[in-house]
C-alpha cells in the first residue's frame, strides 16, 4: 500500500448527523464524545460481574467484526476479539501473513473482498500511519473502521482505556499531574493519551525522555498543546498523581537512537527509587508489552501502585463501548 | 393520577400471600429500572425484607438496531443489581406499567443470564393492555386505556408517595 505522505486529510470518524461512526483519532475529538465512550464502557464492565452467569450481552449478534492487524499484537488483537464476543458478534481474525495480501493482492481490494463477504466493523491495526483513515474513506457508509494502532500516528482505544483506569482510580482529570516516560516520539499510545487527557481537561501533563526521543520539533508541537518537556526523571515525576511508562522498543535500540537497555534503565527505568518522588498514591501504568528491566523495574510492575492489570480488563469494555457505538444509529 | 391506592393493593396482595408466613423456598423482589426498583425498594421496606434486586433490561432491548447505544444508555444510572442467588428462587418482577410486553421479555433475559430461577411472577400497577407479545401479569392494580401517542410516567414525590403522570410520547 502507498500512502500520501502529504496527505493532512482530517480524519472523518463523524457522519453528515455527527454521529461517531469510525473510530480513528482521539485528537480533535470533543470532549462529550470521550466521555461518552467512558460511559457507555463503564455499562459493559458490569457484563463480569461475579454473579452473572451469562457474562455475554446481544447486542451485536448477527455483526461480523473483522480482525486486521497488519502488525504484530497479543493484547490489543486479543482485547478486541473478547469484546466482540461478549457483544455476540461474530470475530474472524485474518491470518495477514498467510493471506493474499502476502500474494500481492492490493490492501483496497482485501478490503473491497471483506465487504463483500458483508463485514460490519473492520479494526485494523498497521505500520503506517493514517492506512486507518484511507481504508474508513473508502468503505461504504455501513461499515466501520476502528483505528487499533496506526505506526506512530494513534492508538485511540489505548488513550480511552488509560483515560478510563486514570478516571476509575482519580475521579477528577483537572487535578491531575501526569507524567509520560520513555519512547514518546515513537509512541502512538503517548499521543493518544495525551490528546484525551488535554480534552478531558488535565493540565499537568510532563513528557519524559532522553532528546534523542523527544526532539525539539516534537518538544515543541507537545509544549503548544501545554505538555512540560524534561530530560531527567527525576524532574519530571515529581509529584505526579499517574506515572505512565512506555514501551521502548528494542527493535530501535539496536539503530543507536537510544542508550541500550541497561543504559536506559539507570537514566529512565522506573523503579522504587524514582517512584518515591511522585506522589504516595500515584498509579503506575504501562500499555504493555514490558520490558523488565528496561522501561520498569519488576519490582514496581508488580508493585502495590501497578494498575497495569487492570488496564487489560478496562481495554475489554473499552473496546465493547466503541464497537456499540460505531455501530448504533 | 395518585397511585398509592394501587401501591396498597400490591403490598396487601403480597403481604397475605408471598411474604404471609415464612415460605419454603426463596422468594425475592426484582424491580424494573427505574419505576419498577422503585416500588420495589419501598415494598422491601413496608415488607420488612432486606433486600432486593434490581433489573435493568438495556443489553436485552429489541431496538437497539433502531435507537443505537441511545436505548442502553439507562443501564448507567441504575445497572442491573440482584444481591441474592437467583437459581431456584421464586422472582417477583415489579414493573409500574405493563404495556407491550417487550420490557419485561427483555427483563426475563437479562434475569436467566444470573441464573435458573425455579418461577418468576410479574406483579405491575398498571396494565395499559394492547400487548404484542404473550406475556401476563399475576397482579394489576388497575387496567388503564390510554392512546398510543401518550405514556404513563410513575413519579415518587419526597414522601415516597407514588404518583401517576400521563405525558405525551416526544
Amino acid at each position: 500500500m502507498t500512502l500520501d505522505p502529504n496527505n493532512n486529510r482530517i480524519a472523518n470518524q463523524f457522519n453528515r448527523d455527527g454521529k461517531l461512526t469510525h473510530l480513528l483519532t482521539l485528537e480533535g475529538m470533543p470532549k462529550e464524545q470521550i466521555l461518552h465512550i467512558l460511559d457507555t464502557a463503564k455499562q459493559f464492565v458490569s457484563i463480569t460481574a461475579p454473579n452473572r452467569e451469562v457474562k455475554k450481552v446481544p447486542l451485536l449478534r448477527g455483526k461480523s467484526v473483522f480482525n486486521l492487524f497488519f502488525e504484530d499484537s497479543t493484547r490489543t488483537r486479543t482485547t478486541f476479539e473478547i469484546a466482540a464476543n461478549r457483544l455476540s458478534a461474530d470475530i474472524i481474525n485474518l491470518d495477514i501473513p498467510r493471506s493474499s495480501t502476502s500474494k500481492g493482492e492490493s490492501l483496497m481490494d482485501t478490503i473491497d473482498n471483506l465487504v463483500a463477504m458483508q463485514a460490519d466493523i473492520f479494526i485494523v491495526r498497521h505500520n503506517i500511519s493514517r492506512a486507518p483513515i484511507e481504508i474508513a474513506s473508502h468503505v461504504p457508509d455501513y461499515v466501520h473502521v476502528i483505528n487499533a494502532g496506526d505506526g506512530s500516528h494513534q492508538h485511540p482505544t489505548q488513550g480511552l482505556l488509560d483515560a478510563y483506569t486514570m478516571r476509575h482510580f482519580k475521579k477528577d482529570f483537572s487535578k491531575l499531574k501526569v507524567a509520560i516516560i520513555g519512547d514518546i516520539l515513537h509512541s502512538r499510545v503517548a499521543k493518544s493519551n495525551i490528546h484525551a487527557l488535554t480534552t478531558l481537561g488535565c493540565n499537568d501533563i510532563r513528557a519524559i525522555g532522553p532528546e534523542s526521543l523527544l526532539p525539539s520539533d516534537l518538544a515543541k508541537d507537545l509544549s503548544s498543546l501545554g505538555v512540560k518537556i524534561f530530560h531527567k526523571v527525576e524532574d519530571g515525576i515529581k509529584d505526579s498523581d499517574v506515572v505512565m511508562t512506555l514501551r521502548i522498543q528494542k527493535e530501535r535500540m539496536d539503530q543507536g537512537q537510544v542508550p541500550e537497555g541497561a543504559a536506559f534503565f539507570k537514566h529512565f527505568g522506573l523503579n522504587r527509587e524514582r517512584l518515591a518522588m511522585a506522589k504516595s498514591d500515584a498509579i503506575v501504568m504501562h500499555p504493555g508489552p514490558m520490558n523488565r528491566g528496561v522501561e520498569i523495574d519488576s519490582a514496581v510492575a508488580d508493585g502495590n501502585q501497578s494498575v497495569i492489570l487492570n488496564q487489560v480488563t478496562f481495554g475489554i469494555a473499552i473496546r465493547m463501548a466503541v464497537m456499540s457505538i460505531v455501530v448504533g444509529k | 393520577m395518585n397511585a398509592e391506592p394501587l401501591y396498597q393493593d400490591l403490598l396487601k396482595h403480597l403481604q397475605e400471600g408471598l411474604f404471609k408466613q415464612a415460605s419454603t423456598s426463596a422468594v425475592h423482589l426484582a424491580g424494573l429500572a427505574i419505576g419498577g426498583a422503585w416500588i420495589a425498594n419501598r415494598l422491601s421496606q413496608d415488607l420488612g425484607i432486606k433486600q432486593y434486586g434490581v433489573i435493568n433490561i438495556s443489553f436485552h432491548r429489541d431496538d437497539y438496531a433502531e435507537k443505537g447505544i441511545k436505548a442502553i444508555e439507562t443501564a448507567n444510572t441504575m445497572p442491573t443489581h440482584l444481591p441474592f442467588d437467583v437459581n431456584n428462587a421464586h422472582i417477583v418482577l415489579i414493573d409500574d406499567v405493563l404495556f407491550t410486553g417487550r420490557t419485561v421479555r427483555a427483563a426475563l433475559n437479562e434475569l436467566f443470564d444470573f441464573g435458573r430461577p425455579a418461577q418468576v411472577s410479574l406483579m405491575v400497577l398498571a396494565d395499559r393492555g394492547e400487548r404484542e407479545l404473550p406475556i401476563s401479569a399475576d397482579f394489576v392494580g388497575k387496567k388503564i386505556s390510554l392512546p398510543h401517542s401518550q405514556i404513563l410516567v410513575l413519579e415518587q414525590n419526597t414522601s415516597n408517595q407514588f404518583d401517576f403522570q400521563i405525558e405525551e410520547r416526544s
